[in-house]
């Protein structure tokens, strides 16, 4: 980072132009209309000053037409930094498909990630540009928030359920990580940076250190020590479902509804199994809460993830 | 220059008015004069005013360095709740409804007191009790939630006294709901013959619309906080979700009370706005109907905005846009009355008596506060500004360059009504220009802190941030001076100041119809209006 | 009249406009109730909706016998507070004890059966935070529920209990013929509140108690 001062922050992700493009027009436009309110301020306060003790002022007229004005013309206005802000707004909740997913997990008071590759780091994340990466992230306690400011992102990440945040680095650097919902005692501690590379410098940095499993295979191990393919089959004879090509598929529940099987939902079939029961099957699952740690959570989620169903790979490649 | 006239006929202080009718404690403890309850405030959230205002100057101090000078993180954090609830629960919130508004709205629609006095004197001893139960959470050991109460942090992880600080809130939440049933009740029954409503001053429709928001929004952060209690005490889990509930629900029923508690800390300050301006430029207000319904307008689109502090909370993309549209519908009403007020001073005679001087000091941080919201109700702006800085600095410059611009302006233009007794103007005029160059130096640089992105409640931060934290709290010390000065001279002129007459700005308004400081029951005869308000001498164009 | 220039209060004109403002503010005092309520109406909600199985568990574990009697129980309640303020407008002062009487009668009624429910849950274990352990197979968040119910059940008892209070002093009034023909705005008053908190119970009965799929 460059010390001393500088007036706007740097710009280091694909969105981060966008932010200040609208950023720089909300000045504008917001700025020429503070100025010349102070400015007739100004001048009447100088020009109509008393004069005198008894002084009696003008009749004013009030045209109807003044009044039109100050309400459309600013609201107009509005209107386009509305919707503006809404375009943006909607590139940041919609990854792009096949963005790279690395999974973040926060506490009191330091954020803990793992990349698919299995590589597992603390308050720094390393990432390569010019590609999307996806961060999936949940809180082990109270709500805490992920923010890179040199990106022009931020999300609550929040306890028991998954929040998602994404981004595309386009200078290599070492930018902040700040956590920005006070979360308690050493809020201003729970921060860290985010380490942009070259794509060849990321595979190295990747490869070096310890070869741990990857989340795939580490979810596999967690999968089979918790006894999870005793009753869920590959091929759907068991007493559970089988999960192969269950991620992003439509789940049929007893009661007729019908929900989306997203991270949120898989992560709530293992810890309340019978919030909600697969259509044609019975509440027999026991419940996990307690007994897997957010981040084994997140790596039977990558497991379960990698199940493609036999069609949708054919499709897919 | 000056409009002030000072009245030298002995018997004009002489006159047996609502200060000397009784004497002793008792006699004020168990008053239910409306006047000597706006007294009682007054003296009361003057307190809260500084305790709070010590913290924050605490704060300044310890960010003068990027690693904290003064104090450990956990004792900043008790000091921004502090000073966070103090100066919302306890100051912004009362100030004008309850020290203006308890001594004027009766004067200023002609009637003897306000509908139920004797509620009245009890929404004061509520508040009372409420600050005591805030203090001894001070006291004991503190508070670190932050003044949002964030669960599951605040129900389940902070180790401090967290049930003493919610009780106080809940229970001073009971005196704004009384405050606000009493205004609404003495608006509409009690009205002097011949004061229609679109004959009411401004400061009458602001109060209105803030007591509406009182009714309607104070009850929905009471159960709020008793669930965050109950939580906390018997881990019933409706906010935490470990025990099953939904952290997201808290901030939905809290910013459904909190943001339109922000319109009742700036809405009075608006209709102390319009009093100002049309006095001290002697003209009838530019637009009125437009400047009174769009006090109702803030108030019931104020309902329905809050989920903006909720843009990167996760709840879904479609709520933030509507939230956000929303958002920028509000914002309407306040730029009209700032267009109105501006209007308001063409071809004016306008005077730069003191409290003229806080008037146009509010327009200008008012509108700079009001700007920056702009940015912030953009979403793709929000969700990097959101929780930095640039927040911090756009509600102060709203309720600090704003709101308590205006009570200050309010006050002194009140002050020879409700003492009596005048103060130094040049004094008056020096602390006001104090104030603003204070304020602005110590906020204008923390909207650059936060587009730099500099997280708020921060105890330490990074060295690149440090220049501009030390402006800012160089300006706190000017600002922390500025707000000395008037203390000590308003003090001085309830001795020493010269006599007030009965109208010393030759205001419209039936407040100042009745001498200074007015009898007890106000009015002699209970006046027949029959003019429009703010109906200052014109005279027609000259045909050129 | 002297009289009613006695019973004006000074900073009124006449004593129509204080019964008007007393009204008035009951009326605005119930808007605040009517948000304080829906506050906690909008919680159960969102929860019945997020964890319905849950929620209809839990409502199959409360009694809907004591919870129907003591529907009726209030209605009836209501009628004779009806009653009271018709006695207080024709200045039947022996009717109004009667009927005052009667109503403070029916609402020790509900607040003992309500009193026995509440036995009932602690007997089966069913108080969240401080003994939750029913019997047999229940769902994750049937606690919820009963948080629910405890609360909203809970600060309805409580308003009755600060309306037998008001209904006290009203008696107490009564009694002293304080009230005329003319002068009654405090039972017409006390009978709004009444009436109130009797229908926050109508709610709170189906919401509670009913739906379901009993």
């Amino acid at each position: 980072m460059q010390p001393g001062f500088s007036l706007s922050p740097e710009q280091a992700s694909t969105i981060a132009p966008h932010v200040d493009h609208l950023f720089y027009f909300l000045t504008g436009v917001t700025g020429f209309f503070a100025i010349l309110v102070f400015m007739l301020i100004f001048v009447f306060a100088i020009k109509y000053r008393r004069r005198s003790e008894d002084e009696i002022p003008v009749k004013v007229h009030e045209p109807m037409a003044l009044e039109t004005a100050w309400i459309g013309i600013p609201f107009g206005l509005m209107l386009i930094m509305f919707g503006w802000g809404a375009w943006i707004y909607y590139q940041d909740y919609n990854p792009p498909a096949g963005a790279f997913e690395v999974f973040v997990v926060g506490k009191q008071w330091m954020w803990k990630l793992q990349h698919p590759e299995g590589k597992r780091e603390i308050n720094e994340l390393h990432v390569p540009i010019g590609v999307p990466i996806k961060l999936v992230m949940t809180s082990q306690d109270v709500i805490h928030d992920f923010f890179i400011p040199a990106f022009r992102v931020k999300q609550d990440v929040l306890p028991g359920r998954y929040t998602e945040l994404w981004f595309k680095a386009t200078k290599p650097g070492r930018y902040h990580l700040f956590c920005a919902q006070y979360c308690g005692t050493d809020h201003a501690h729970m921060g860290g940076w985010i380490v942009v590379m070259e794509p060849r410098e990321y595979q190295r940095w990747l490869s070096g250190g310890e070869a741990g499993e990857t989340m795939e295979q580490a979810g596999r191990r967690l999968f089979q020590q918790y006894a999870c393919t005793s009753c869920h089959f590959e091929d759907n004879t068991g007493r559970c479902p089988s999960l192969r090509g269950l991620y992003h598929s439509q789940v049929k529940l007893v009661g007729g509804q019908t929900v989306t099987a997203d991270e949120n939902y898989i992560r709530e079939s293992i810890l309340d199994p019978n919030a909600k029961i697969v259509a044609g099957y019975s509440p027999v699952m026991p419940t996990f809460k307690g007994q897997i740690s957010e981040e084994g959570i997140l790596q039977i989620i990558a497991y379960i993830k990698s199940l493609k169903s036999p069609e949708r790979m054919s499709a897919g490649k | 220059m000056s409009s002030l006239t000072v009245d030298e006929a002995p018997q004009a202080a002489s006159h047996v008015h609502y200060l000397n009718v009784k004497f002793g404690v008792k006699s004020w403890l168990f008053t239910t004069d409306h006047k000597r309850i706006a007294l009682l405030y007054l003296a009361s959230i003057t307190f809260f005013f500084f305790v709070g205002g010590a913290a924050a100057v605490l704060m300044r101090l310890h960010l003068l360095t990027p690693g904290g000078l003064l104090v450990e993180p956990a004792t900043y954090n008790k000091l921004f709740t502090v000073h966070g609830i103090l100066m919302v629960f306890f100051f912004l919130i009362p100030a004008i409804p309850a020290v203006l508004g308890n001594f004027l709205v009766p004067m200023m629609i002609g009637a003897r007191d306000l509908a139920f006095p004797k509620l009245n004197l009890l929404s004061w001893y509520v508040y009372i009790l409420g600050g005591l139960f805030t203090l001894y959470a001070v006291v004991a050991g503190g508070v670190d939630t932050g003044w949002t109460f964030y669960t599951p942090y605040s129900s389940t992880y902070s180790n401090s006294h967290v049930i003493a600080a919610a009780l106080g809130i809940f229970i001073t939440g009971f005196s704004s709901i009384l405050t606000g049933l009493n205004f609404i009740v003495t608006i509409h029954k009690m009205r002097a013959p011949g004061l229609t409503w679109f004959r009411l001053p401004l400061f009458i429709w602001a109060i209105y619309a803030t007591s509406i928001i009182f009714i309607l929004g104070t009850p929905v952060l009471a159960i709020t906080i008793v669930l965050v209690a109950l939580e906390r005490l018997f881990h019933i889990g409706v906010f935490d979700p470990a025990l099953g509930g939904d952290p997201i629900l808290f901030q939905h029923m809290f910013w459904f009370y909190s943001h339109p508690a922000v319109y009742i800390m700036i809405l009075p300050g608006m209709g102390v706005e319009s009093e100002l301006i049309t006095c001290f430029s002697r003209k009838k207000i530019f637009g009125y109907k437009f400047v009174a319904m769009s006090s109702l307008g803030i108030a019931l689109l104020g309902f329905l905005v809050w989920g903006h502090h909720m843009f990167v909370s996760g709840q879904s993309m479609y709520a933030g846009m509507v939230f956000s549209i929303l958002s920028y519908l509000v914002a309407v009403p306040s730029a009209v009355k700032v267009f109105n007020w501006t209007a308001t001073l063409y071809k004016g005679s306008i005077s730069y008596d003191a409290p003229m001087l806080y008037a146009l000091g509010f327009i200008g941080l008012f509108t700079m506060g009001g700007v920056t919201g702009m940015f912030l109700a953009s979403l793709g702006v929000n969700v990097h500004v959101h929780d930095t800085y640039f927040v911090i600095a756009h509600f102060h410059y709203i309720m600090v360059g704003g709101m308590v611009m205006a009570y200050l302006g309010g006050i002194h233009f009140w002050w020879p009504k409700i003492s009596g007794r005048m103060y130094p103007q040049g004094w008056a005029r020096f602390a006001a220009l104090v104030i603003f160059v204070g304020f602005n130096l110590t906020f204008f640089p923390q909207y650059i802190l936060g587009f730099l992105g500099m997280p708020r409640r921060y105890a330490v931060y990074p060295a690149e941030f440090q220049v501009l934290n030390v402006m800012s709290s160089a300006g706190a010390s000017i600002l922390g001076v500025g707000y000395l000065i008037p203390l000590i001279y308003f003090i001085w002129s309830m001795r020493y100041g010269p006599v007030a007459s009965a109208n010393p700005w030759n205001a419209k308004g039936l407040e100042w119809q009745t001498p200074s400081p007015p009898p007890t029951e106000n009015f002699e005869e209970i006046p027949v209006v029959t003019e429009e308000a703010y109906d200052y001498p014109v005279r027609e164009a000259q045909v050129a | 009249m002297p009289e009613e220039l006695a019973a004006t209060a000074h900073q009124f004109e006449d004593l129509a406009q204080q019964h008007e403002a007393d009204e008035l503010g009951m009326w605005v005092f119930l808007g605040t109730e009517v948000m304080f309520f829906g506050g906690l109406f909008l919680g159960y909600t969102v929860y019945r909706h997020v964890y319905f199985g849950a929620f209809e568990a839990g409502s199959h574990l409360l009694d809907l016998l004591l919870g129907a009697v003591n529907t009726s129980v209030l209605i009836a309640s209501s009628f004779t507070m009806a009653l009271s303020v018709y006695a207080a407008q024709k200045g039947r002062k022996k009717t109004l004890i009667t009927c005052l009487i009667l109503t403070m009668i029916l609402g020790s009624v509900f607040l003992g059966i309500k009193g026995v429910e509440y036995g009932q849950k602690f007997h089966h274990h069913l108080v969240p935070g401080y003994d939750f352990n029913p019997e047999g197979n229940f769902p994750a968040h049937m606690s919820l529920y009963f948080s629910f119910y405890f609360i909203m059940t809970g600060m309805h008892a409580l308003h009755m209990i600060v309306g037998e209070g008001l209904l006290l002093v009203v008696l107490i009034l009564a009694a002293k013929n304080r009230f005329t023909a003319a002068h009654h705005a405090t039972v017409e008053v006390v009978g709004i509140y009444w009436h109130f908190v009797d229908i926050i119970w109508i709610f709170l009965f189906p919401l509670l108690y009913l739906i379901g799929g009993r």
